[in-house]
């Protein structure tokens, strides 16, 4: 298939888009296109509240019932919408929720928190739809600093630069977390693909030539569960590649030396979502006794069902 | 603490009628009970209680939507946000388990297409498009992004380099020459307030460059959208991003 190359987009992104803050100018969402031979961005709608002062809606109008509407099960709203404007709306909605029942009662919380994160923990978890630590962990605004990639994989120190070690450097570095915690979780696309890839690399996939930083996670599964069924074998590897990825981190020198001092703590942890139960445990670092070939010794392992 | 005391409390019942070598155990169980301070910050303990709170007020109480989701997800959204504590979009969009794909990094950055190096959003980028067939991308941009600042401020500021962090913010610099040119005579914060939403744009132009994107808006199976948070003044604003096509030829 074609690829249009960055230079195109180069030129497009040069000429003038503004991203207008103080217009509130809207466009019809449905009706005649607009034609333009620009790229061009349009402000579907500005939810711009402050307190005391009126709601502006101007690319529709309220449907009557909003309350009545607000107060059914949330859960299904989006399945229920169809077109565009349901979908804009039912977003600003929900900031407006937000902005109600959890800025605006705690705001002098979130006035100290916009002068400054200090959150105690790093996780890196899974992209996957179902698996958000806000939610499955309860992390409030300021506590987790967050990284979501596919299959929640740290690569290893000597792989380079990218966007997890990135957030490492950030995390540690800057934010100086105390914690970091890996969540894997049950069924995970990610692990799957990896346990499904054939030896021959196959370069037409991104998901591929990510999710092989996971190979020595796999390698283990093969070796240690090949008796077990697909599915099984899968599961195995999404604790496995846990365990890697908390040993991939101790190969960044400033995060092993604040392991060593105590200064920070290293854990992993498995949300299985089909039982909803929650595994978590501590990699227990003795300096001297840590190699890379040898099983991950860990402590405090608690399982919570 | 109730239940700390609760526990000494417990223990000590125990002491009365074991042997020496269990006492001397429940004796030091209960010393290190005591010797805990109450407002030390226990990671566990905090990790249960989250979790815990899941299961009995969302997990237990929607079961046919979790045994729904154990089976599959079908999320209509794939959304980029940047790593900030401060900014998870289940909390201002309310996303709910099942809605969202959910790539967070530095400074909530899509770079263009190249497999060599950033498979990692590469790989998000098409599972979300070609496997899950998500409807809608959405990249949430924020105020008094760290990433953004540090893009905005180095290397002019002689800071020692982030190896990391300076290589992956490094993909925002055409946002960070745009905001130069057009508000160079602003102050520092202006211009980055500036540079959170340009780079917002720039990542919804990167986003064109991938294959399943392309094919996903010529098709009018995708759209595009940019949020940004500002968590300072409690406002949010949305874009839609509508490229234009470049008709090539016709047989």
């Amino acid at each position: 298939m074609a690829t249009l190359s960055p230079s195109s987009f180069t030129k497009n992104f040069n000429s003038s888009i503004d991203f207008p803050i103080t217009s509130f100018q809207t466009f019809a969402i449905f009706g005649p296109k607009l034609k333009t031979e620009q790229t061009h961005f349009r402000l579907s709608t500005s939810f711009n509240v402050r307190t005391g002062s009126p709601l502006e809606l101007k690319a529709m109008k309220e449907p009557p019932g909003l309350t009545q509407k607000l107060d059914k099960n949330r859960l299904d709203r989006l399945a229920e919408s169809e077109n565009g404007c349901d979908l804009f709306e039912d977003l600003k909605h929900r900031f407006l929720r937000f902005k109600k029942h959890k800025f605006e009662e705690n705001l002098g919380h979130f006035q100290n928190l916009a002068e400054g994160q200090a959150p105690k923990f790093m996780i890196i978890a899974c992209a996957d739809s179902r698996v958000c630590p806000s939610v499955i962990l309860g992390f409030q605004p300021g506590e987790a600093f967050m990284v979501r990639n596919v299959a929640n994989l740290v690569p290893p120190f000597e792989s380079g630069p990218s966007e997890t070690n990135a957030a490492l450097e950030f995390a540690v570095n800057s934010l100086k977390v105390e914690n970091i915690l890996v969540i894997g979780h049950s069924r995970c696309g990610g692990i799957r693909a990896l346990m499904s890839m054939q030896d021959e690399v196959d370069s037409s996939s991104f998901i591929r030539s990510w999710v092989i930083v996971g190979k020595n996670a796999r390698l283990n599964t093969k070796s240690a569960a090949s008796h077990l069924g697909f599915d099984q074998q899968c599961r195995h590897c999404e604790k496995e590649s846990v365990d890697h990825s908390l040993l991939n981190l101790l190969t960044y020198p400033w995060i092993e030396q604040k392991v060593a001092k105590g200064e920070l703590s290293v854990h992993g942890g498995y949300y299985d979502f089909v039982d909803c139960t929650f595994e978590k445990w501590t990699l227990d670092y003795k300096g001297s006794n840590f190699g890379k070939n040898s099983r991950l010794p860990v402590k405090n392992r608690f399982y919570w069902c | 603490m109730g239940s700390l005391e609760e526990a000494i409390e417990g223990l000590k019942k125990f002491l009365s009628d074991k042997d020496d070598a269990a006492v001397a155990k429940i004796k030091k169980l209960i010393t290190g009970l005591q010797e805990r301070d109450p407002n030390e910050f226990d990671p566990v303990k905090r990790i249960l209680e989250g979790f815990q709170h899941f299961k009995i007020n969302k997990f237990d109480k929607h079961p046919k939507l979790y045994d729904k989701l154990a089976e599959g997800q079908w999320p209509k959204f794939l959304v980029f946000a940047c790593s900030d504590s401060r900014v998870c979009p289940s909390h201002i969009l309310d996303f709910q388990p099942g809605e969202a794909f959910m790539v967070r990094n530095i400074a909530n950055m899509v770079p263009a297409f190249d497999k060599l190096k950033y498979s990692g959003v590469g790989a998000a980028i098409e599972y979300a498009v070609s496997v899950l067939e998500v409807q809608n991308i959405l990249v949430i941009g924020h105020s008094r992004c760290g990433g953004i600042k540090r893009l905005m401020t180095h290397p002019e500021d002689n800071s020692a380099p982030f190896d990391f962090i300076d290589e992956w913010v490094k993909i925002g610099l055409p946002a960070k020459v745009k905001v130069q040119a057009e508000f160079g005579d602003l102050p520092l914060e202006d211009q980055c307030k500036h540079c959170e939403k340009q780079s917002v744009k720039l990542s919804l132009c990167n986003l064109e460059t991938y294959p399943y994107v392309q094919m996903g808006l010529a098709n009018k199976k995708l759209r595009l959208m940019g949020g940004y948070y500002d968590f300072v003044h409690g406002k949010f604003e949305l874009l839609e991003f509508e490229p234009h096509f470049h008709h090539l030829f016709s047989t």
